[in-house]
């Protein structure tokens, strides 16, 4: 067998569009079936099911989405409540939520019926990605279906009245923040509104708002119709569950496939993955999910298991488990300098710490990368780079932090040496450029 | 955060198409009354659709249309860089994920490439008929190399696959979408190792179920 989980186990049956993603198709898998007594129960009994069965946000964050869900007024007051569902999937590496709403979208839809009903929202939004035309268009023709076949809308047959939209974004990565993502629905730009206000208390158009990711949504469905305790039997306490996992980089197949929570990395990687490209023996470093997450060199690899408390022990973190895996050629250095680039692009522009910090970070990665920065610029990198994280209103300022962290915990040495060698042979240093730096 | 700017070069006026003007309403009426600025964003995507960018008349439309600011519309049209500011290429628009897991399996070569054979990047190509980016990560990772063109998700690509793919497009024949080298979406290289059980597709699945577990005791029968 491949893997841990078994097929009759998972819940993203159509996870590579062999089968028909159509209603037809998603109803012979199993979706929609028992709906209707699932919003006879109270929704109070959902949510207690689903804080039963372990399941913590999807999107990175990893808080418990029953929980969450507590939080929304018990009672319905004037202003009304809205489920927004978060399929901006931005994160470099994450490419899994795609699969999910092109291939499987009324598991999602039917998710969105039972969380708004459980959160006493009439009305949902799906703010998918601009970038994903493709699977908008697929997830609008699904909702379609459901409309027609008056699964939800007004009057449907389940007894909620139910509408749900998608809307779309513009290509910001920032708007994968809940937040930022709120200021976008409204037709404005993606920059994080601060906390508190909390979304259950004022979010969308100043209602009580909860905002979850594709995945959480999408499994709440199985989770109902199985069991908690079935989902809660994977995985280790307080990391239970099954979640779509990927990987991209060195690695000789990548894809995108459904795991039990805490499957050692290695065996992941080597039996669902074809095996790091050259060999085990050939890893150099793993990013264990989406690029924001500091890396963790090969020995660590060999032992971390792929939940979020074994990989926050190791001062990394599980993100949305989608990894990116880098072999002894991989230029390590080079590729944090594309992240931070990649930061630099992305950042919104609201905070100074993050709006100044990620392109001065990039500057310095980048002749890090070449070798001809300065040995003492390590450390005021760190140091800007600690100064950065956590002293923005969003979490990019942290998110543009890491990697480098990542890099200098575990790879120090490597830049130490770039720098070395590029002197070698050159009689002087480049002060210019330092003093620009600084 | 990136600078970008209108374009020198404005057109004198702007005119929705009668589709376009009808899928303006569908999008305005998605949102609660007095929300329509919720809209913007689609609608600007509308217009880009239907001109190839966004030009300032444009804007000023879309301003008129949701009762916004004019302002708040231009923030919008140039802070979201899926709005190009400028026409592109009358048959390609290619854009290249050049972010990290990208970058680790060749985008770098594709974008050498694309220099090439079009020219700098956010430029049009000489003939006028494409023009390329280099843009930041689309989330098709496990399907890296990737490009965009024209809004669809071209993958696992090669500097020659890429290379016949803009022939085609220049020969005005643009070629489907997808995986290149034949994979499933995103499934292994090879054809799927998992989900192989034919139980999951025979409708067993669908078959009624008498009472959730954990059901409270006196659940109202449906």
């Amino acid at each position: 067998m491949v893997g841990i989980l078994e097929d009759k186990d998972r819940i993203f049956t159509n996870l590579y569009g062999v089968h028909d993603w159509g209603l037809e198709g998603a109803k012979t898998r199993g979706c929609w079936n028992a709906t209707r007594e699932m919003l006879a129960q109270t929704p109070e009994w959902i949510c207690e099911q689903i804080k039963e069965s372990g399941l913590r946000g999807r999107g990175g964050g990893g808080f418990p989405t029953g929980l969450k869900w507590t939080f929304m007024p018990k009672a319905q007051s004037e202003r009304p409540h809205f489920l927004v569902v978060n399929a901006d999937e931005s994160e470099p590496g994450a490419c899994k939520d795609r699969e999910i709403i092109r291939n499987d979208p009324h598991l999602l839809i039917e998710g969105c019926l039972v969380a708004s009903y459980a959160i006493r929202a009439h009305t949902a939004y799906i703010y998918i990605r601009g970038e994903y035309v493709h699977e908008r268009e697929r997830l609008e023709a699904a909702i379609r279906q459901a409309y027609d076949a008056k699964l939800i809308g007004k009057g449907n047959i389940h007894g909620w009245d139910f509408d749900l939209h998608v809307t779309h974004g513009g290509g910001a990565y920032i708007c994968g923040d809940e937040t930022a993502l709120m200021e976008s629905l409204e037709g404005k730009k993606g920059q994080p509104r601060l906390k508190p206000p909390f979304p259950a208390g004022a979010g969308i158009y100043g209602a009580p708002t909860t905002i979850n990711n594709v995945e959480s949504i999408a499994v709440v469905g199985s989770i109902l119709r199985r069991g908690a305790g079935w989902f809660s039997s994977f995985g280790r306490p307080k990391n239970s569950g099954i979640k779509l996992m990927a990987a991209s980089g060195h690695i000789n197949k990548p894809c995108v496939v459904e795991e039990t929570m805490s499957i050692p990395m290695r065996q992941l990687i080597e039996d669902h993955f074809g095996g790091v490209r050259g060999g085990w023996g050939n890893l150099k470093a793993v990013i264990p999910g989406g690029i924001s997450m500091r890396m963790i060199p090969a020995e660590e690899a060999e032992e971390a298991l792929m939940d979020f408390d074994d990989l926050a022990a190791r001062r990394s973190g599980l993100g949305t488990a989608t990894m990116i895996v880098m072999d002894k050629d991989a230029d390590l250095v080079r590729a944090i300098a594309r992240a931070s680039y990649f930061y630099k692009h992305e950042s919104c522009g609201q905070c100074t710490p993050c709006r100044e910090g990620t392109g001065w970070m990039w500057r310095v990665m980048e002749r890090m990368a070449t070798g001809e920065a300065e040995m003492r610029e390590i450390d005021m990198l760190l140091d800007v780079a600690s100064q950065v994280e956590g002293h923005t209103i969003c979490g990019l300022g942290d998110a543009a932090a890491w990697p480098i962290q990542g890099l200098f915990r575990h790879f120090r040495h490597e830049v130490e040496e770039r720098i070395t060698n590029y002197r070698i042979g050159k009689p002087h240093v480049q002060g210019a450029s330092l003093e620009a730096a600084e | 955060m990136s600078v970008r700017r209108l374009s020198p070069n404005q057109p004198a006026s702007f005119e929705f198409s009668k589709e376009s003007a009808k899928q303006t309403q569908w999008w305005i009426s998605k949102y609660p009354q007095g929300r329509q600025q919720s809209a913007v964003i689609p609608i600007l995507w509308l217009v880009q659709k239907q001109e190839g960018w966004v030009s300032e008349p444009a804007i000023r439309a879309v301003a008129a249309l949701l009762a916004m600011p004019q302002i708040r519309v231009l923030e919008v049209a140039t802070f979201y860089t899926m709005f190009m500011l400028e026409p592109v290429g009358t048959h390609a628009l290619v854009q290249v994920c050049g972010t990290t897991p990208c970058a680790l399996r060749g985008a770098n070569d594709l974008m050498a490439h694309c220099k090439k054979r079009i020219g700098p990047k956010d430029h049009r190509s000489a003939d006028g008929k494409f023009y390329w980016q280099e843009v930041e990560c689309l989330g098709a990772c496990s399907n890296a190399p990737m490009a965009a063109i024209n809004d669809y998700y071209y993958e696992d690509l090669t500097v020659e696959i890429l290379d016949k793919l803009l022939d085609d497009f220049a020969a005005g024949k643009p070629p489907a979408p997808g995986s290149m080298i034949g994979r499933q979406g995103a499934s292994p290289e090879g054809g799927p190792l998992v989900l192989t059980d034919p139980k999951l597709y025979d409708g067993s699945a669908a078959k009624p179920i008498k009472s959730l577990p954990n059901a409270a005791p006196k659940a109202p029968a449906a």
